[in-house]
C-alpha cells in the first residue's frame, strides 16, 4: 500500500478529471425529476434526524473511473475503455456505515479505490471532510491519506509475509509521523492489538503464524494505528470461515461506536452488508442503481435489479426457502467495456419497457425519504401497474 | 436398498516425513434415488475429500481409504480403475467448483458432450451432436446451435458450469455430487444453477449429493443435512429439523453466529469462539471442545460417538437443550 501511495501521488491526473466533471455535471441536470437530488446537500436538507449537512464526512460527486484497453506490441493504442466506474453520486455520513453491494466487476472496489485516489479517477470529484482531495497533489495528498484508510479482503496477500507484526503497523505511524517515541509507540502498539483482541506476544509473530480471521484483525490494527476518521473495507469477511466472520463483524461494529469511524463497507455478500450498513448502495454496471437505509432496501426494494438480487439470496431457513418467489434473471452480466445503451440492466430486466429503456439512461433520483432509484418506472412496478414478463437471454462473451 | 451406501469411510493422507492426517473419519450416509443430500462444513472439514472418495478419484498413492462405498449394490472401493472409470461414466457424474479447470480448454464444448455420448451410450458423432445441443438447451445455454462449437474460454463462468452440468447429465446419471458448484458464481446466476440443479433432480429422479459451505443454500435445496466438522460427521438431520432446532452445539453456533438478510438490524451476532486451529484431535476427545460453549471435561478426553438421537444423528456429550435448539430467524 505505501507503493502504491507513492506511485499515485506522481499521476495527479487533475486536468482531465476537471473536464470530465463538466460533463458528469451537465448529466446530471439533464432530467426532469432528479433535480439536485444526488449531492449530499439536497439530501441533507430533509432533515434525516441526526444527519445535519455537516455530518457529511465525504461526497462523491460524478466519480469516473475508466481504465483504456490497449492493443498492439509495439505501437500501443487505445481501442476501448472499461467503464468501471461510471458516474457515481454519493454521500457517506460522519459515523455511519455506507455498504456498496453488488456482483463481481461491478466496480465495487475501484469505487472504493478510486474514493482514496488508490486508483485516479478519470472523472468526477471526492470531498473528503470539506476539502476537495480529488485536485491535491504531494505533500497534502499523503497527509490527507492519513483519515482515510483501507482494509483488503485478502489479509494474507495484503500483510507482507517478512515483516513482523510491529513492523507492519509501525510503518503506517511513521509515516505519518506518529511514532513519537519509543515508549508511547509501543504502548500504542499494545492498545491496537489489544482493540481488536490479540495479545501483545503477537507484536513479534509474522501473518503466516496467524488464523485468517486474525490476519484480518492485524488488517484493521494496521489501519486503526494511523488514526483514520473513514475505513474503506473491501470485502473483509468474505475470504474468511463462516464461524470467524462474526467475530470481525461485530469487532468492526465495536470499534465504530468506541471510535466514531465511518466505513464504507464493499462485499458482494448482502447478508453481511444488511447486517452491517445503515444505508446502502446497490451497484450495477459501474453505476449506483438504487441507494435506500439497510431496513427500507430489504423491505421495499423497488429497482428490478435490487429486487431480483434480493430474491437470489439463499436464507438459511427452510420455510422462507420454500415460501421464497424468486426473481431469476436469465443471461449474464454484460461487459463493463461494452455496456448496454440506455439502462444498463435493460438486457436483463423482467420489467423492460418499450419505451426509454434501451434509449434513455435512468438517472439516479430521489422517490422517498433517502430513497434513491435509477429507473424510470420505479413508481409504476412499486404500484404493479407494470408487470414481470419473460426475458430473452442475451449472450455475454467475457473477453472482449 | 439406497442408492448409494458411505458405511464408515475414512481417508488418511499420507507422506512420507510428515505425520499421517486424517482427512475423513468414519462417515457414513446413505442417498435414495431422487434425494438430495447436503454435505455441510466450512473450509477443510473433508468435503471435498469424502466425495473424491466416493467417486474414486483420490490419488493413489498417499491415500488411504477405508469403509466401504456401496453403488446400486456394488463396492466400489474394489473396483478396478477401468471397472471404475466406465461406472463413473455410466452412473455417476460430478460437477465441481472451478468449472474452467475441470473443462478442457482445447476442445469445443460440444466435442466435450458428444465424446461421452459416444463412449458411454454408444451413439454415432451425428447422434451425440444433435443430443448434445439438446443436453445444452436443457441446461439454459442460450443459442446452443451456435455455442455448441466454442471453446470453454469463450463462455461466462456461469455458462461454463451449466456445460459442466450437461456434461455430468450427459449418460444420465443416477447420482450427481456437485461440490461448491456454485461458490465461484455471482448471486443472480447462482440461484440459475440451483434452480436448474432441483428442476433436473425432480424432472430425472437423480439422487443429487450437494457439498458446500452455505447453509443458505442447503435450506433450500436438500432433503437430508449432514453437518462436517474436522473430517467427521458431527449432526445430521432433516432440513427443517436441522434449521429450526439445531442441537449439536458446532451447527447451532454457525446458525447463530451467520447474518440473516431476513433479521432486523442492528442485533450484534453471536460468534464462535476461536477458530479451527484451536480444534483438539478427535481421538482424544471432541474436536469442537475448545471452541464450544457447553464443553464439559467429559468432553476433552472421551471422542463422542454420532448416535441417533431426537430423530437425528448426534455427535455429542452435551447438545443443546431442546428448548435452546429453535434457532433464532426461524419464521
Ligand atoms: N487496473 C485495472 N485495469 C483494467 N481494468 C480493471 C482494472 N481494475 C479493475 N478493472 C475492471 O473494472 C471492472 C470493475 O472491477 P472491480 O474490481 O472494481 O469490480 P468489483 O465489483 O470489485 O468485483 P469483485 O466483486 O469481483 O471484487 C472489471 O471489469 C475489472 O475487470
Ligand atoms: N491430496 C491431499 N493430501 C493431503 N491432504 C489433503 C489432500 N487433499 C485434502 N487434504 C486435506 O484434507 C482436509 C480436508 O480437505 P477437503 O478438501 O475435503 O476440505 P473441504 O471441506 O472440501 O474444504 P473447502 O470448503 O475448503 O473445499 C484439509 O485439511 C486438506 O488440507
Ligand atoms: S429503466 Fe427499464 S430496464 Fe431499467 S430497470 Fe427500470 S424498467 Fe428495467
Ligand atoms: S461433545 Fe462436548 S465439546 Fe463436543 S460439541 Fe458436544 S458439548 Fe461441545
Ligand atoms: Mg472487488
Ligand atoms: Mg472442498
Amino acid at each position: 500500500m505505501t507503493d502504491e501511495t507513492a506511485t499515485t501521488t506522481d499521476v495527479t491526473g487533475t486536468g482531465s478529471a476537471a473536464t470530465d466533471m463538466d460533463v458528469a455535471g451537465a448529466d446530471v441536470t439533464g432530467t426532469d425529476v432528479a433535480g439536485a437530488a444526488g449531492t449530499g446537500g439536497g439530501r441533507s436538507a430533509d432533515g434525516d434526524g441526526a444527519a445535519g449537512a455537516d455530518d457529511v464526512l465525504v461526497t462523491v460527486e460524478g466519480l469516473e473511473v475508466h481504465f483504456p484497453i490497449k492493443r498492439g506490441i509495439v505501437l500501443e493504442r487505445t481501442v476501448g475503455y472499461v467503464y468501471a466506474v461510471d458516474g457515481i453520486d454519493l454521500t457517506i455520513r460522519r459515523g455511519e456505515t455506507y455498504g456498496l453491494v453488488g456482483e463481481s466487476g461491478c466496480g465495487k472496489t475501484t469505487m472504493g479505490r478510486g474514493l482514496l485516489r488508490l486508483v485516479e479517477p478519470t472523472g468526477g470529484r471526492v470531498v473528503f471532510d470539506d476539502t476537495d482531495v480529488s485536485t491535491l497533489k504531494g505533500e497534502t495528498l499523503r497527509k490527507s491519506r492519513r483519515r482515510m484508510q483501507m482494509i483488503f479482503q485478502d489479509p494474507l496477500s495484503s500483510l507482507d509475509p517478512r515483516q513482523s507484526v510491529e513492523s507492519i503497523l509501525v510503518e503506517g505511524m511513521r509515516a505519518h509521523g506518529l511514532d513519537s517515541g519509543k515508549e508511547s509507540t509501543r504502548a500504542r502498539l499494545v492498545e491496537l492489538l489489544d482493540s481488536v483482541g490479540l495479545p501483545e506476544s503477537a507484536l513479534h509473530k509474522y501473518p503466516h503464524e496467524f488464523s485468517g480471521g486474525q490476519r484480518q484483525r492485524i488488517g484493521i490494527a494496521r489501519a486503526l494505528a494511523v488514526e483514520p476518521d473513514l475505513i474503506v473495507a473491501d470485502e473483509p469477511v468474505s475470504a474468511l470461515d463462516v464461524s470467524v466472520q462474526a467475530q470481525v463483524l461485530n469487532l468492526l461494529e465495536e470499534l465504530q461506536q468506541r471510535l466514531g469511524l465511518t466505513y464504507l463497507v464493499i462485499a458482494h455478500d448482502l447478508a453481511v452488508v444488511r447486517h452491517i450498513s445503515d444505508r446502502i448502495g446497490v451497484m450495477y454496471l459501474g453505476s449506483l442503481v438504487e441507494e435506500a437505509s439497510s431496513d427500507e432496501m430489504y423491505a421495499e426494494p423497488m429497482h428490478p435489479y435490487t429486487k431480483a438480487l434480493l430474491s437470489a439470496v439463499p436464507v438459511p431457513d427452510p420455510t422462507v426457502e420454500d415460501e421464497r418467489e424468486q426473481i431469476l434473471l436469465t443471461g449474464d452480466l454484460p461487459s463493463p467495456a461494452n455496456p448496454p445503451t440506455g439502462c444498463r440492466f435493460h438486457t436483463r430486466c423482467p420489467w423492460k419497457q418499450d419505451t426509454l429503456c434501451d434509449t434513455d439512461r435512468p438517472e439516479l433520483r430521489e422517490v422517498g425519504d433517502g430513497h434513491r432509484v435509477a429507473c424510470h418506472y420505479a413508481e409504476d412496478i412499486a404500484a404493479g401497474r407494470i408487470t414481470r414478463h419473460e426475458v430473452e437471454p442475451e449472450l455475454v462473451h467475457p473477453d472482449t | 436398498m439406497a442408492l448409494l451406501d458411505v458405511r464408515d469411510l475414512s481417508v488418511v493422507f499420507k507422506r512420507k516425513g510428515t505425520r499421517p492426517f486424517t482427512a475423513v473419519d468414519g462417515v457414513s450416509f446413505s442417498v435414495e434415488p431422487g434425494q438430495t443430500v447436503g454435505l455441510v462444513g466450512e473450509s477443510g472439514s473433508g468435503k471435498s475429500v469424502t466425495s473424491l472418495a466416493i467417486m474414486g478419484l483420490l490419488p493413489k498413492r498417499g491415500a488411504e481409504i477405508g469403509g466401504s462405498v456401496t453403488f446400486s449394490d456394488t463396492e466400489l472401493l474394489t473396483l478396478s480403475d477401468k471397472q471404475l472409470r466406465d461406472r463413473r461414466g455410466r452412473d455417476l457424474g460430478m460437477v465441481f467448483q472451478d468449472p474452467l479447470s475441470s473443462l478442457n480448454p482445447v476442445i469445443t464444448i460440444g466435442l466435450q458432450i458428444t465424446e461421452v455420448l459416444e463412449r458411454h451410450r454408444g451413439m454415432t458423432r451425428k447422434e451425440a451432436r444433435v443430443e448434445a445441443a439438446e443436453l445444452l438447451d436443457r441446461v439454459g445455454l442460450p443459442d446452443p446451435q451456435r455455442r455448441i462449437d466454442e471453446y470453454p474460454h469463450q463462455l461466462s463462468g456461469g455458462m461454463r458450469q451449466r456445460v459442466l452440468i450437461a456434461i455430468a447429465l450427459a449418460c444420465r446419471p443416477k447420482l450427481l455430487i456437485a461440490d461448491e458448484p456454485t461458490t465461484a458464481l455471482d448471486v443472480t446466476i447462482q440461484a440459475q444453477i440451483l434452480s436448474l440443479l432441483s428442476e433436473l433432480v425432480s424432472e430425472t429422479d437423480t439422487a443429487l449429493i450437494m457439498i458446500t459451505h452455505d447453509l443458505g443454500v442447503v435450506a433450500g435445496l436438500c432433503d437430508d443435512v449432514n453437518v462436517m466438522y474436522g473430517g467427521r460427521i458431527v449432526e445430521r438431520a432433516q432440513r427443517h429439523d436441522l434449521f429450526e432446532r439445531s442441537r449439536h452445539p458446532y451447527t447451532h453456533g454457525l446458525l447463530q453466529s451467520i447474518p440473516r438478510l431476513n433479521a432486523p438490524r442492528g442485533e450484534p451476532l453471536t460468534p464462535i469462539r476461536g477458530s479451527v486451529s484451536d480444534n483438539i484431535e478427535w481421538e482424544q476427545g471432541c474436536a469442537f471442545a475448545p471452541r464450544c460453549p457447553n464443553a464439559t471435561d467429559v468432553c476433552w478426553s472421551e471422542p463422542p460417538e454420532l448416535k441417533a438421537d431426537d430423530g437425528r444423528m448426534l455427535r455429542c456429550h452435551n447438545p443443546v437443550a431442546i428448548g435452546d435448539a429453535v434457532t433464532e430467524g426461524a419464521l
